[in-house]
């Protein structure tokens, strides 16, 4: 009986557990593997490196580099889309009018791919001669054109990249939160009315905010663990037929180029995914201790 | 409570929220308008609100246009997205199940070795993943850019949750009539956990369709180019003209609109569901 009931686990689980291994645990290996060979365009290499890899990137200021413009970009688009998709979703909860409506305008853009955003970004809404919007926009008020995406004093294109980010990914955030929101007891509300707290700032600190911080934890953890996966937005928003500009290069498009360019330098794109990789998990893990990932209660 | 605070307050919150739903939908107008409009209206020195002629000629023009391998790159993203949706949904809900039902010894430490996976973001490993399909010979065919997608730890998880929190009833009923595990599953358990397959599809789908990076590395050939690839490509070209570029962007995200219309409530019951919280 116990044995059969193993074969049947192995029939259900068997499948898909073997593909993950095939298709996760053996890439990331074979990764390790290469990052100490010299891989130019081969995936079975045999001169072997040691450390040398490691030590090309680390002392590769293009890539350290890049590393910082992740940093710079998480520290912009996390707490910003974190406060724009929390009102959205305390807005959205309590509007008495077309409720169905406003849901689905800002959650629509999780339709759209980050390629076809960037181009709207790039070509119409941010182009940088006088017929983008935003340009017009700027005209009404006598402002000078601006180059949006070609601007690096001030950096103009950081404003281009959050916001495409910010407009596609608001929407599914606002829906986990408005998740939450309507798991919390409405009796809490009725008994901060009876003492006395205002609606607003009062009840939105001490009841909804502390109700709220497992859905919190989630959508910042996931927000960290999206930003770190950049990639799409910057290629299509900054790269053009003469290639990459040398500023805003997110480490994903470092090691697209390293890796899959010209040179097809396997051996020094493992070692940048496996130092990427480590560079994750330590932020991760760093900033699940910071959240206290697991505590349940909320008394905030 | 003073009521004509309450109200007033009740009013701005609404205009804010007009303001703001209008510039969530700013970008698709343009996209719409651009689409329609004629190139020399894209990039006239006047900004106008609607173009000055709306040319709805611009769809055939796109379709036309043998520079750009459109419609193969439509039929390419369609066959994954559908490809990879079933084969997810398929291999995804069989292993949920497993978990969350079948007694196993290991069971915990299988279901661990799958969730750790998800720890590693996914972008981190398309170098290792690449140099797996290559070596397969797997690049610009189908099958590089299907199978190695299948394998969702996220949708695994979810179908796991979901069928933990499922009446166990039914299916006792099911054993007790002597029905195994196999027919169980199928005769019972799927047909009443429909809305979790049409969440979960409905989330794998928009990803299938929109995912970027994994066919722009592995679709190297024009033949196997996905719709994002090609309309990138595109974009960072000067040859093609904007009102076609623009008029393919519109196409391309009418298949999810139309997704997204059906299966609005799912995604949201899915996203809601997934035990993120």
């Amino acid at each position: 009986m116990r044995r059969r009931r193993a074969l049947w686990f192995w029939v259900f689980v068997g499948p898909f557990a073997l593909g993950l291994a095939l298709f996760t645990y053996v890439p990331l290996l074979w990764s390790v593997g290469l990052s100490f060979f010299d891989a130019h365009n081969t995936v079975t290499p045999t001169h072997f490196v040691g450390l040398d890899n490691y030590t090309a990137m680390l002392g590769d200021d293009a890539f350290v580099d890049s590393l910082k413009t992740f940093l710079v970009f998480t520290a912009f688009i996390v707490p910003t889309t974190y406060v724009v998709s929390l009102s959205l979703a305390l807005m959205a909860n309590r509007v008495r009018w077309a409720r169905a409506f406003f849901r689905s305008v800002f959650f629509l853009p999780a339709a759209c791919s980050y390629v076809v955003a960037a181009l709207i970004w790039k070509m119409s809404l941010f182009n940088g001669v006088r017929f983008g919007l935003a340009n017009t926009v700027l005209g009404w008020f006598g402002t000078d054109p601006l180059p949006w995406l070609a601007s690096t004093d001030p950096p103009w294109y950081w404003l281009v990249i959050v916001t495409v980010r910010l407009w596609l990914q608001a929407g599914f955030y606002m829906i986990l939160f408005l998740a939450g929101l309507q798991r919390i007891d409405p009796a809490l509300y009725e008994a901060a009315a009876v003492d006395g707290a205002r609606p607003g700032w009062t009840v939105l600190r001490h009841i909804t905010l502390p109700q709220l911080r497992a859905t919190s934890v989630a959508v910042l953890l996931l927000l960290v663990i999206n930003a770190f996966q950049a990639f799409d937005e910057f290629y299509n928003l900054l790269s053009d037929s003469r290639g990459y500009p040398p500023y805003a290069r997110p480490p994903l498009v470092y090691l697209y180029y390293t890796a899959l360019g010209q040179g097809q330098n396997l051996g020094l794109g493992s070692a940048g995914a496996v130092i990427l990789a480590l560079v994750i998990a330590v932020v991760t893990l760093g900033q699940a201790r910071w959240l206290k990932l697991g505590r349940t209660d909320a008394d905030g | 409570m003073d009521d004509a605070l309450v109200r007033a307050g009740r009013a701005v919150r609404l205009v804010l929220l007009v303001v703001l739903a209008l510039l969530f939908l700013i970008p698709f107008y343009l996209l719409v308008r651009d689409g329609l409009a004629s190139e020399r209206d894209i990039t006239s020195p006047e900004w106008t609100f609607f173009p000055r002629e709306l040319r709805w000629g611009n769809v055939r023009e796109l379709f036309d246009d043998p520079s750009v391998p459109f419609a193969r790159s439509l039929l390419n993203s369609a066959l994954i997205a559908v490809a990879t949706t079933l084969g997810t949904l398929l291999l995804a809900s069989l292993a949920g199940y497993g978990l969350a039902r079948i007694p196993y010894r290991h069971a915990n430490k299988v279901f661990y070795g799958i969730l750790g996976t998800l720890l590693v973001p996914a972008a981190v490993t398309f170098v290792p993943s690449f140099v797996l399909v290559s070596s397969l010979g797997w690049i610009s065919t189908l099958r590089g850019l299907i199978v190695p997608t299948l394998f969702s730890a996220f949708a695994c998880f979810v179908f796991r949750q979901y069928f933990l929190g499922f009446p166990r009833e039914l299916e006792d009923a099911a054993q007790v009539d002597g029905l195994g595990y196999w027919r169980t599953y199928w005769l019972i358990v799927v047909p009443n956990a429909r809305p979790v397959f049409a969440a979960v599809g409905t989330i794998v789908f928009l990803g299938a369709w929109n995912s970027f990076l994994w066919p722009l590395v592995i679709g190297q050939d024009r033949d196997a180019w996905t719709v994002q690839v090609a309309l990138s490509s595109f974009t960072t070209s000067q040859v093609v003209r904007l009102h076609e570029l623009f008029m393919a962007a519109a196409v391309s995200i009418l298949p999810l609109l139309l997704v997204f219309l059906c299966f609005q409530r799912w995604i949201v019951a899915g996203v809601e569901r997934s035990g993120i919280d």
